[in-house]
């Protein structure tokens, strides 16, 4: 029996439009743009093609988990920090933006900005300590902050205790509410893809590859760290910031374990390290777990089924599939 | 200059739990000298190198770069100050291209402060510094080479790209961890004119080495360490001489007749 593999090419028009080439025409140009362009414009369109008021919210909802997925691929797969601290970006950027809000009386297109800058500031100072540290010890103590947050506040009965802090103003309508979250989440999305090649970006990718190398080279690896964290907390309490304003509440329940879970489970779905990966895992595992709230308890079940095929058959993630798919050819070949 | 040695070594301790590591070795190495240290498998080398450029924590002792006292400061600090240091299991940025490698030195305060090679627009100046570095040190510019994942180059560059690291931070001393060590002999025979071109530009070098013959070509001053004491320095004839040396390298002169009887 003759035996036959699987042979992957690059196709032409990707080796022509390595480098400056592509400049040549408008094929190549097209072959370039044409997948940022039909995710640009698909985000763009999204509030318009949805049928009611109940799926664009949730619309904004994936936005938001979108920043957390990509702040959770930035630190996991650029720098080497597991990180499950969603909630805690979460529940501090969204606090943060409430106190300034009900508080202060800032509207929330100021609170919003200040929430994200203070709320990445706190938590990268919370998170600090273990930053020295290799190893599991900061995806422990990032999961440890949310569940303790969510104790304190509810113990000591501060920030509204259980009640949560409530009058909070909304945007000032829900376009400019969708059209804020749709693009930061762009915004972040290639602004991520730009840092990590930026020499910033090569040294964080350094500390992950090698920590030791990068502290023989004269450099302080716990700051670079603490840069990274910044950065990753930043997206995640903006997105915490936006969500206290969509739902005009701040609660404990900002710091529930969903908000770490989801965008790792986005992660491994969309394509680890490919930054627009886990967006596009957001796009997907988001509705799906809206559609599953029919089954009541059973969601769980089938959301983790859903997780569970995609790690059997598609580890890879669709986003890395994808890409094969555009940029090679296969074929069988005699061995 | 000053007679004042550039690197100096007082009574260094370690100890791991019960084992005495390195026991009270001290040493100097002048300006632009090459300093040799050889001993048998686990007499304490990489240790030395280890503790000076604090990738462990001293027990005891003194280390004073250009007579500064640098035993408490972490291991970056070290680096900035320009004591830089190979690794004897490479530690490439596997992920990254050659060239790429040497943009993360290039982008620490040291190399910012004594390059000035920021200057050349925002078009990759880091890149091609990187790849004049690499050229220098033996990757050639025009072929694919440089611009290979590290992943896929061979011992041999791998090697040179750890000493190109340490030339991107224009450094006074390296301390190289067996550079020569699973090179191939004309490998070797290529790195041998580095090693000499680097102490014409005034880098001093501590070299530890398992091949004697090449590091006996480049050093004049050899120290030898065996179960963490320091055994003897001196030239290389004085060393290779000695009895004591002798004997930790190939045992007593007892052990030796009963293995050449056998033999």
């Amino acid at each position: 029996m003759e035996q036959r593999r699987k042979e992957r090419i690059d196709r032409g028009i990707k080796v022509r439009t390595d480098g400056l080439y592509a400049l040549m025409s408008w094929r190549e140009l097209g072959y370039l743009t044409l997948p940022r362009l039909v995710l640009i414009v698909g985000m763009l369109i999204l509030p318009f093609v949805m049928p009611s008021m109940y799926w664009q919210r949730v619309i904004s909802i994936v936005c938001i988990y979108a920043l957390l997925a990509v702040s959770f691929d930035l630190l996991a797969h650029f720098v080497g920090l597991v990180s499950l601290g969603g909630a805690l970006f979460i529940g501090v950027g969204g606090y943060i933006s409430a106190i300034m809000n009900t508080s202060f009386g800032f509207p929330p297109l100021l609170a919003i900005p200040i929430a994200t800058i203070a709320g990445a500031g706190i938590c990268t100072l919370l998170l600090f300590p273990c930053l020295p540290l290799r190893g599991v010890y900061f995806a422990i103590v990032s999961l440890m902050y949310p569940l303790a947050m969510a104790r304190v506040i509810e113990a000591l009965d501060i920030l509204g205790g259980t009640d949560g802090i409530m009058g909070i103003d909304s945007f000032p309508n829900r376009w400019i509410e969708q059209y804020f979250v749709i693009l930061m989440v762009l915004l972040f999305l290639f602004g991520v893809r730009r840092l990590v090649n930026l020499d910033l970006g090569l040294v964080l990718r350094a500390v992950k590859d090698n920590d030791q190398a990068v502290r023989a080279s004269g450099m302080n690896i716990t700051f670079y760290k603490a840069v990274a964290v910044f950065f990753s907390s930043a997206m995640g309490c903006l997105g915490g910031a936006c969500l206290v304003h969509i739902y005009m509440w701040s609660g404990i329940s900002l710091f529930a374990l969903d908000f770490s879970i989801l965008p790792i489970a986005a992660t491994v779905i969309g394509g680890a390290g490919t930054i627009v990966g886990p967006v596009l895992g957001c796009l997907i595992l988001v509705p799906v777990s809206e559609l599953l709230r029919d089954f009541g308890t059973l969601r769980i079940v089938f959301y983790s089924l859903i997780l569970v095929a995609f790690i059997v058959f598609r580890s890879e993630g669709i986003m890395v599939y994808g890409q094969r798919k555009y940029h090679q050819i296969e074929r069988w070949v005699k061995v | 200059m000053s007679d004042q040695p550039i690197l100096e070594v007082k009574e260094a301790t370690k100890t791991f739990g019960g084992i005495l590591a390195l026991n009270r070795v001290s040493f100097h190495v002048n300006e632009g000298e090459i300093l040799g240290i050889i001993g048998p498998n686990g007499s304490g080398k990489t240790t030395l190198i280890n503790c000076i450029t604090a990738f462990i924590k001293m027990t005891s002792g003194k280390i004073f770069f250009r007579g500064k006292d640098i035993s408490r400061k972490p291991a970056h600090k070290i680096a900035d100050m320009g004591l830089t240091r190979t690794f004897q299991i490479m530690r490439p940025y596997y992920s990254l291209p050659a060239y790429k490698n040497l943009v993360i030195p290039l982008f620490s305060p040291r190399a910012k402060r004594t390059g000035g090679w920021r200057g050349g627009g925002k078009l990759g100046d880091r890149n091609t510094v990187g790849i004049d570095i690499l050229e220098e040190i033996g990757f050639e510019r025009d072929s694919f080479v440089p611009y290979k994942m590290a992943s896929t180059l061979p011992t041999g560059y791998l090697k040179r790209l750890e000493l190109a690291r340490c030339l991107a931070l224009k450094p006074e001393i390296i301390l190289c961890d067996e550079v020569f060590s699973g090179l191939s002999m004309s490998e070797i025979a290529s790195m041998v004119p580095l090693i000499e071109r680097l102490q014409m530009d005034g880098i001093a070098l501590v070299m530890i080495e398992h091949r004697l013959r090449e590091l006996f070509r480049v050093a004049r001053r050899i120290m030898v360490l065996n179960f963490g004491e320091k055994l003897i320095e001196g030239t290389p004839e004085e060393v290779m001489a000695d009895e004591k040396v002798k004997e930790a390298y190939f045992g007593s002169a007892e052990e030796v007749e009963e293995v050449m009887t056998y033999a």
